[in-house]
């Protein structure tokens, strides 16, 4: 039972969160400022979702160094920098990492 | 920085395959294995695919099971959950027309939004564009994902060990990918810059889910003016 409160209180709150931008966008135009804000936000999030989840690990906070992982990013981010694929950049990231580890990193 | 070719111009289908399609395998790789764990956990089979169609965000899916099963107990998972998913109110404003313009497309959209759908369509003008990125996204990773999580549960304790094939690392990697089109104009960049210190401090003292909304505190270096009138900062 306690596997449903857990599944319904989350899955309630987290489509909340995700329609009132949608049902307040239909109606409400931003002035300027927050206009800037709200394209910005967003970008800002995405860049430190990335940050996180490559410095955190499986304990429940502090950073955790993980050369492998770390490396993995550090190669697929610059594959698309120079433009590659998304196919090369996937691919480039998780065989950086799965080789290191493959090597005892 | 540039994609080899050009996605702004390129159709709405080339995107999805050459773009969504490798997102969607390795969150396909990435659900197998949260389906595998949760049944190697010993919880009932029903719960990963009810939760995955449900609540669809698979951090807060991870992180909600392993404080669960980490005896951390149901109200500390409910709320690390909800405030891993809160970044989705900002997503939801950014994309807020993209989910279509009729009210039941914009209550079916919302459930579709997610950081990688969100991402493609941050940088595209074009409404009728953005609609069709953000729900042939959006629909792709539904629809892979859920099958991915039902495949887990039913591979269960036989799956080998997917941390091996070094999706952790994958996973940051796509949404920078993503997102660097959007990191142009010294604007963005310095509350981005101002963000992932924030997060970075975060990360050291925060509980889960509060680094990644600490980034917002960025969003304070916005308030200085811009240097020449009417310049915004985007190109």
């Amino acid at each position: 039972m306690s596997w449903l409160w857990l599944i319904a209180a989350i899955a309630l709150g987290t489509y909340l969160f995700r329609l009132i931008g949608p049902l307040a966008g239909a109606r409400w135009q931003p002035g300027t400022a927050l206009a800037e804000l709200s394209e910005i936000a967003p970008v800002v999030l995405l860049v430190s979702v990335a940050l996180v989840a490559t410095l955190s690990g499986e304990e429940s906070r502090g950073v955790s160094i993980d050369a492998a992982r770390i490396a993995g990013v550090a190669v697929g981010a610059g594959l698309a920098w120079r433009g590659q694929t998304m196919v090369m950049i996937v691919v480039g990231a998780a065989a950086t990492a799965a080789l290191l580890r493959l090597c005892g990193a | 920085m540039r994609s080899s070719y050009d996605s702004s111009v390129a159709t709405v289908g080339a995107v999805l395959w050459r773009q969504v399609a490798p997102i969607c395998l390795a969150y396909a790789l990435v659900g197998i294995s949260f389906g595998a764990i949760t049944v190697s956990a010993g919880i009932p089979g029903w719960v990963a695919p009810a939760m995955s169609a449900a609540v669809f965000a698979g951090s807060a899916q991870f992180a909600a099971i392993g404080i669960v099963m980490g005896g951390g107990g149901l109200v500390a998972a409910i709320l690390a959950g909800l405030v891993i998913n809160a970044r989705m109110l900002a997503y939801g404003i950014a994309v807020a027309d993209a989910t279509g313009r009729h009210r039941w497309h914009r209550f079916f959209g919302a459930h579709l939004i997610t950081d990688v759908n969100t991402a493609l369509v941050l940088g595209v003008s074009d409404p009728c564009r953005r609609r069709r990125l953000f729900w042939g996204a959006g629909g792709l990773i539904f629809v892979c994902w859920n099958m991915a999580v039902l495949a887990g549960v039913m591979l269960g304790d036989h799956l080998g060990d997917v941390h091996a094939l070094g999706l952790d690392a994958v996973l940051p990697t796509i949404l920078l990918a993503l997102v660097a089109d959007a990191l142009h104009g010294a604007r963005v960049r310095a509350a981005v810059g101002a963000g992932a210190l924030a997060s970075l401090v975060g990360l050291a003292v925060l509980p889960p889910g509060w680094p990644v909304l600490a980034s917002l505190l960025g969003c304070v270096v916005l308030v200085w003016p811009c240097r020449r009138p009417g310049w915004q900062g985007q190109p």
